[in-house]
């Protein structure tokens, strides 16, 4: 079972964003850089995968330089295998990301095809749900998104999706591609054997050409805040008999 | 709640010091205290809220300890304390040794501490691998506290003292001076007129106090920590904190248990510094201003040491929390406290760890309150720094170095090694050429001792140090220079004094007040005196010369030069009768002394330098070969001679003047090495900052003249009180009657040892000061290696056989002198002739 | 005359409610571009939402298309884009739109702009580049974008758009598109569905009583559990709770959890990050208890009680039973 995960480096801001100057980026000076979420449970998903039915789970990210900094995490949470794809841009398109990413899974493949490759349903910046997908599609291979839940039954993938009232099943014959969503897994914590193999862990680097998409972007903005004004029904328990009060007038008691 | 307008003092900071201010102030009696934090309450969001929140109480430092062991009593009365133990191990011998000088260090101050075995830290902590440690320091008392916890009840109780408004989430965004104190500061919620203000801002403290154009020099630098769970071991003690706290003193680590996990930090890393502009806001901020992204490249190593240590339990547990947490650090690593030297009544309590927090903030309520604090804040004192040492550029060079030495062994006599040369005197380049090695004081480069000198080692048949230990930072050379001064003459520069011309019509009453003894002499007398704290403690011990009917000048070392001008111009009357001006730079100072050195002035100068005419304490121009010289006949070492001043760009001059002219007299090159210690020592002279610390008073010190002058002075009430009672204490030279260790080695204390009866109990005084080496160092001339150290009048008595503990090992002191009378030469003839 | 299609969602021939989102910014570009509307749905022929709305419609109908099945979903919608010359494709962006439209995307080699809250240049006319906002980090965020190519896909952003009122215009009767679909795109259809127990879920409970960093354990959600018990509701938790392994995922509010829109969400104990705000803003009314009076949840909630969550629930709890 040989699982390929695509993962993308994201900055891991706090309650507010704040953009450059030039609005074509986050400020991302005092900020840390993490995997997306979708994505990080996707590499536990893989991971899992891998430690049930064998094989190897890779993870490949697109991005710049620093992003080996989530590569060498996934290594430490138990990624067998990582491959950078280096890019100068975080902004390229999806269209154009899905193609590089074809190009450079074409190559790592080189004829033996990974049996699972695993997105997350969207990346938690730039949330254009399609990457994954535009590449099955070009690689000819089924797929399926928003998944809560993941296993091999043979030679074939079981997906499980929420729905409203529980969830539908997918059957999809390997290889298969699939995106996750956060809760497929919950995430383990990398050990500090962990940590230390993950510094010393080997980056294949993947080169490829980059065409771009028919989507850019002009810049960024900040949605215009609804002021609130907060109303305070009062401090610590003394506060009791008014929140009653909204409650009423809510309607649930 | 009405937004306050006005204030009596406002305290900026909510963390661990701002609420210990806030909460003595309140507890000696202030009202009308506005405490003002950025953040939200209980947790700011400053280091205090990702702090340890562990207290070793062992520090070398006695300042340092007395504050940490005055916060573990004021924790516990708080009920936010559990006593969890502490182990500093050794993973070598060094440390090991080490651990003996922190077991002799523990003694001195009163501390319960252990050296233990390999077998025995293991029944202590199970889990660490014995293979990699060779013992441990083990303290009982080590604590862990909750510093949010004490915070909120310090401040409540300031509350029902109806003294506190308490001003979260308002944000500082100016502050008005008026006459060069503090008048108002400006918040995004309104402006808050003030009679005092003190900044307890930890990280961000340099920038506010920029906004009334103070100074508070300490950079935000990087602690890395990492949390480690669930660890089964650790959980079964279904406790906080079940083991003690483990210090990996070798590769400067510590792992210490919170509930379930083990939080690892490390001081290993590379320093790591960040900008107080640039700490980003609460809200921009994934956990909080002060928790930033871990960088994890930096901790690879520590990781390492940290599986080596604990490889049973720390192989398993996933690191689930791991930050940069920001900390402050100061030049030389003690806190910034007092008030600042530039706005008046603009007070900092900066660069407060946890352990020392409480401690802290009573020190600052006493010293705002009394003028002056319990504890001496010698080396804490925020007014200590000289200009070149508050900019970013020294701050940064000084952290980089000593960051890493967090759990180093750093030698008492070490020195800085980054941005030196910053102050050099006009004969630096013939001392270079002399082979001074340079100590640094103030800024200043200062000859310890002379290579050149290196022959006399042997000539005078100077012996050695065995232990490699005792060695450092030494040099036999300094006793050779000691001999040849007493025997011939010998230069030594003093250009490092702090020079203060103090001159107006109101000059007489001014530096009355400030001084203990009479300075209404005759114009060319010189006085020696102490100055006073408000509290009758030793504030300041210099000289002061007076030149002119109205015009004083003060000379002072430079160590304290910076302390003593803020002292100096906190009290100068504010009607412009009184000038100050610092001359430091303006003049360059060489002492010339020895038997020998009459002879050479009188080939320099046709002016009558005789006894009669030139007699000892007074202070002459002479003019030496067409230089006028200011001259002033005193000594530190207890030769004849004179320090001779006079305009900076002449020092070369004065140098190669007196160089020349002493070749015939046998002149040698003498580093600071005699002037400070062994010169001093066998004079029985005491120095500010060793012997002469803010808890003792001029009686103990034996510095008490027959009279009191009439004249009202700083702490006269407190030091009358103090002449009517006998001391509770005396300053006593000690000689060290055997340095043999049980190695056969001979060892050679250094200072701050404790000093022990005979079969080793500790010697406390009626005030609980205890008995230790003040000052440490070889009595050349007198063939003895001597102690200074305060005695309770029962061990006060010549003869009396006690010991000094010293790396562990108890060495028999004798008793020489009790009081002042020096041991080398007692009826002064030497220099009075 | 140029054509916009607006795919509407229907889960075994019922129509997604929310689906007609979609059509009130596709109603206002018809009219600035003069553009016409027409709508398109996959199922049985003679499905009867379409008629609702008043559209002219489509209806895909293939043997495969008996189920969702997101790749067959996309080709046959592919065709129908090839076949009509439509210059949009637009549908409304969750899940399952989201999902066919990306499908769509790759079948016809286009570029999509997912989560459009608004298009505020399409001045070069429907073929011509426009310029349009879209949701960055589920919404804390904006893009302007541009979109080059001359076949315009988007889908619009939920909760952005009011549906229109029902009967738009006059009925027109669906036609049918039997696409040509290949066997094989049946691999990714549904092949069972198992319903859970009923019962209120995050999504459809009226009040959500939510906790984060500031409940400290997973013991601690207990009192929050009885509130929600009280009031006929659920508990939820932010992604601290989550990862802390304090409660499932499942119970997760936000940008990767659950998304809600509650007639209430106390939030106990959650300063709001990102993270979490974009899961909970669209709720009615939101109730922050926090001991930070500036947490980024208390300023922009509604109401706020400043305090310790557990001070606060356990006297709202025995409050609320005295008065039963």
């Amino acid at each position: 079972m040989n699982i390929l995960v695509c993962v993308k480096r994201v900055p891991a801001p706090g309650a507010r964003i704040v953009l450059t100057d030039d609005r074509q980026d986050i400020d991302t000076r005092h900020l840390g850089f993490t995997t997306s979420p979708h994505e990080e449970c996707a590499v536990e998903a893989a991971v899992q995968l891998r430690e049930r039915h064998g094989g190897t789970a890779t993870v490949l990210t697109l991005g710049p330089p620093e992003a080996v900094e989530q590569l060498r995490y996934s290594v430490s949470v138990g990624a067998d295998q990582v491959v950078l794809v280096p890019a100068d841009t975080t902004e390229l398109d999806p269209q154009a990301t899905a193609a590089a990413l074809v190009d450079a899974i074409t190559e790592l493949e080189s004829g033996a095809p990974f049996d699972l490759i695993l997105f997350g349903n969207e990346s938690a910046d730039s949330g254009g749900y399609q990457v994954g997908i535009r590449v099955a599609r070009a690689l000819g291979r089924p797929v399926i998104s928003g998944l809560k839940g993941i296993e091999i039954d043979g030679d074939e993938m079981v997906g499980r999706r929420e729905t409203d009232e529980g969830f539908e099943v997918y059957r999809l014959p390997l290889p298969a591609v699939a995106a996750a969503k956060e809760g497929i897994t919950l995430p383990r914590y990398p050990t500090l054997p962990g940590r230390l193999k993950s510094r010393r862990a080997q980056i294949t680097e993947v080169a490829v050409e980059f065409s771009s998409g028919g989507q850019e972007m002009v810049h960024l903005l900040k949605p215009t805040e609804e002021v609130t004004e907060t109303v305070i029904l009062g401090h610590g328990a003394e506060a009791a008999p008014q929140v009653v009060r909204l409650l009423e007038e809510v309607g649930l008691l | 709640m009405n937004f306050p307008t006005s204030a009596h003092v406002i305290v900026i900071g909510a963390g661990i010091a701002g609420n210990s201010v806030v909460g003595h102030l309140a507890e000696l009696g202030w009202k009308n205290i506005v405490q003002i934090d950025k953040g939200p309450l209980p947790n700011p969001g400053g280091s205090t809220g990702h702090a340890s929140n562990f207290c070793f109480p062992v520090d070398h430092s006695k300042e340092m300890t007395l504050l940490t062991l005055d916060s573990t009593r004021q924790y516990d009365e708080m009920g936010v304390m559990v006593v969890s133990g502490g182990i500093e191990v050794a993973r070598t011998s060094e440390r090991m040794e080490e651990l003996r000088r922190r077991m002799t260090s523990a003694t001195a101050w009163g501390v319960e501490s252990h050296l233990i075995s390999p077998d025995e830290v293991l029944e202590l902590v199970p889990f660490i691998n014995r293979d990699v440690i060779v013992g441990g320091f083990y303290s009982p008392g080590v604590t862990v506290v909750d510093s949010l916890r004490a915070g909120t009840i310090m401040r409540e109780r300031a509350q029902a003292r109806d003294a506190l408004t308490v001003l979260p989430n308002t944000e500082i965004l100016g502050m008005e001076v008026r006459n060069g104190a503090i008048h108002a500061v400006m918040t995004d919620k309104g402006r808050i007129e003030t009679d005092y203000l003190v900044i307890a801002c930890g990280v961000w403290s340099p920038r506010i106090a920029r906004m009334a154009g103070a100074t508070i020099p300490l950079t935000p630098a990087v602690h890395q920590m990492i949390d480690v769970g669930p660890i089964p071991v650790l959980q079964q003690t279904r406790s906080e904190i079940g083991y003690p706290i483990v210090r990996d003193m070798d590769t400067y680590m510590y792992e210490r248990q919170t509930a379930g996990s083990m939080e690892v930090g490390s001081y290993a890393h590379r320093p790591i510094f960040h900008h107080p502009d640039e700490i980003p806001s609460l809200g921009e901020s994934l956990l909080s201003p002060t928790e930033l992204p871990f960088t994890d490249e930096d901790f690879d190593l520590q990781m390492e040491h940290a599986l080596e240590l604990m490889p049973e339990i720390l192989s398993q547990a996933e690191i689930r929390y791991a930050i940069n947490g920001l900390l402050s650090l100061t030049p030389d690593a003690m806190p910034l406290l007092g008030e600042t030297v530039e706005v008046k009544n603009l007070w900092s309590a900066a660069a407060v760890w946890i352990k020392e927090g409480p401690g802290v903030g009573k020190m600052i309520a006493e010293w705002m309150t009394q003028g002056y604090p319990e504890i001496d804040p010698h080396s804490s004192d925020i007014a200590r720094f000289y200009r070149f040492a508050r900019a970013e550029h020294h701050i940064l060079a000084r952290c980089s170095e000593h960051f890493n030495k967090t759990y180093g062994i750093v030698h008492p006599r070490e020195q800085w090694e980054s941005n030196r040369r910053v102050r050099t005197v006009p004969a630096y380049p013939r001392q270079v050429e002399l082979g001074a090695v340079f100590y640094e004081v103030g800024g200043w480069e200062r000859p310890q001792w002379y290579e050149v000198n290196a022959p006399l080692v042997e000539h005078y048949g100077v012996k050695g140090r065995d232990h490699e230990w005792d060695a450092r930072w030494w040099s036999p050379i300094i006793n050779a220079e000691h001999l040849a001064m007493r025997e011939k003459v010998g230069m030594v520069d003093l250009t490092a004094f702090a020079i203060f011309d103090i001159t107006g019509p109101g000059v007489v009453d001014y530096i009355q007040k400030m001084a203990v003894n009479q300075c209404d002499v005759a114009v060319g007398r010189a006085v020696y005196t102490p100055l006073l704290t408000d509290t009758g403690g030793f504030r300041a011990d210099l000289t002061i010369l007076r030149l002119g009917e109205h015009h004083y000048r003060v000379i002072s070392g430079g160590g304290d030069g910076a302390r003593d001008r803020y002292w100096f111009r906190k009290h100068l009357p504010t009607d412009g009768s009184v000038t100050f001006v610092d001359n430091t730079s303006a003049v360059s100072t060489i002492g010339l002394w020895g038997p020998n050195a009459r002879r050479v002035i009188e080939s320099l100068t046709r002016d009558d330098v005789s006894n009669e005419g030139f007699p000892y304490g007074s202070v002459r121009e002479v003019n030496l070969q067409g230089i006028d010289a200011l001259m002033f006949r005193i000594s530190y070492v207890g030769e004849l001679g004179w320090e001779i001043s006079v305009p900076m760009e002449q020092g070369l001059r004065l140098w190669d003047m007196l160089w020349e002219a002493g070749q015939d007299w046998g002149v040698v090159p003498v580093g600071i090495g005699v002037y400070g210690t062994t010169g001093r020592l066998e004079k029985g002279y005491r120095l500010m900052g060793a012997e002469l610390e803010s808890d003792y008073n001029p009686v103990e010190a034996g510095l008490a003249r027959p009279k009191v002058k009439k004249a009202d002075f700083i702490g006269k009430g407190p030091y009358l009180e103090a002449r009517k009672e006998d001391p509770a204490t005396i300053l006593c030279t000690l000689t060290v009657e055997d340095h043999t260790s049980a190695s056969g080695m001979e060892r050679y204390m250094g200072g701050n040892e404790p000093i022990l009866t005979a079969d080793g109990e500790r010697i406390v005084d009626s005030h609980g000061r205890p008995s230790y080496v003040t000052t440490a160092g070889n009595g050349p001339s007198v063939g003895k290696y001597l102690l200074l150290a305060y005695l309770p009048p029962a061990h006060a008595v010549v003869g009396r056989e006690l010991a000094v503990m010293y790396m562990n090992e108890l060495y028999p002191v004798k008793v020489a002198i009790a009081g002042s009378t020096p041991l080398f030469d007692p009826q002064n003839a030497r220099m009075k002739c | 005359m140029s054509l916009i299609l607006v795919f509407l969602d229907n889960d075994r021939g019922a129509l997604s409610p929310s689906g007609p989102e979609a059509l009130t910014p596709a109603l206002e570009l018809a009219e600035t571009l003069g553009a016409r509307l027409e709508t398109v749905t996959v199922g049985e022929p003679g499905h009867a939402g379409l008629q609702q709305l008043g559209l002219a419609g489509h209806v895909v109908s293939h043997p495969i298309l008996t189920d969702y099945a997101p790749e067959a979903y996309g080709e046959a919608l592919a065709q129908l884009a090839d076949h009509t010359g439509a210059s949009v494709l637009m549908t409304l962006g969750d899940d399952r739109g989201a999902e066919v439209m990306a499908h769509v995307a790759a079948v016809l080699n286009e570029p999509l702009v997912a989560n459009v809250t608004e298009i505020t240049d399409a001045s070069g006319g429907i073929e011509g580049a426009w310029e349009m906002i879209r949701v960055r980090w589920g919404g804390s965020l904006l893009e302007r974008a541009r979109l080059r190519s001359a076949r315009k896909l988007l889908t619009i952003a939920p909760h952005t758009f009011e549906p229109p009122e029902s009967a738009l215009g006059n009925p027109t009767a669906a036609s049918t598109f039997a696409p040509d679909l290949a066997d094989h795109l049946a691999r990714t259809r549904v092949v069972e569905r198992v319903r859970l127990a009923e019962g209120l879920t995050l999504a459809t409970a009226p009040v959500v009583v939510s906790g984060g960093r500031g409940v400290g354990s997973a013991e601690n959600f207990a009192i929050l559990e009885e509130l929600a018990d009280l009031i006929g509701g659920v508990v939820g938790c932010s992604r601290v709770a989550t990862n802390n392994g304090w409660r499932p995922h499942s119970d997760q509010v936000g940008q990767t959890g659950t998304r809600i829109a509650p007639d209430l969400y106390i939030a106990c104990g959650i300063s709001g990050a990102v993270q979490h705000w974009v899961g909970c803003m669209a709720s009615k009314q939101i109730l922050a208890i926090n001991t930070d009076p500036e947490a980024p949840l208390v300023t922009k909630a509604d109401y706020a009680v400043i305090g310790d969550l557990h001070e606060v629930l356990a006297a709202l709890i025995s409050e609320i039973r005295s008065r039963k």
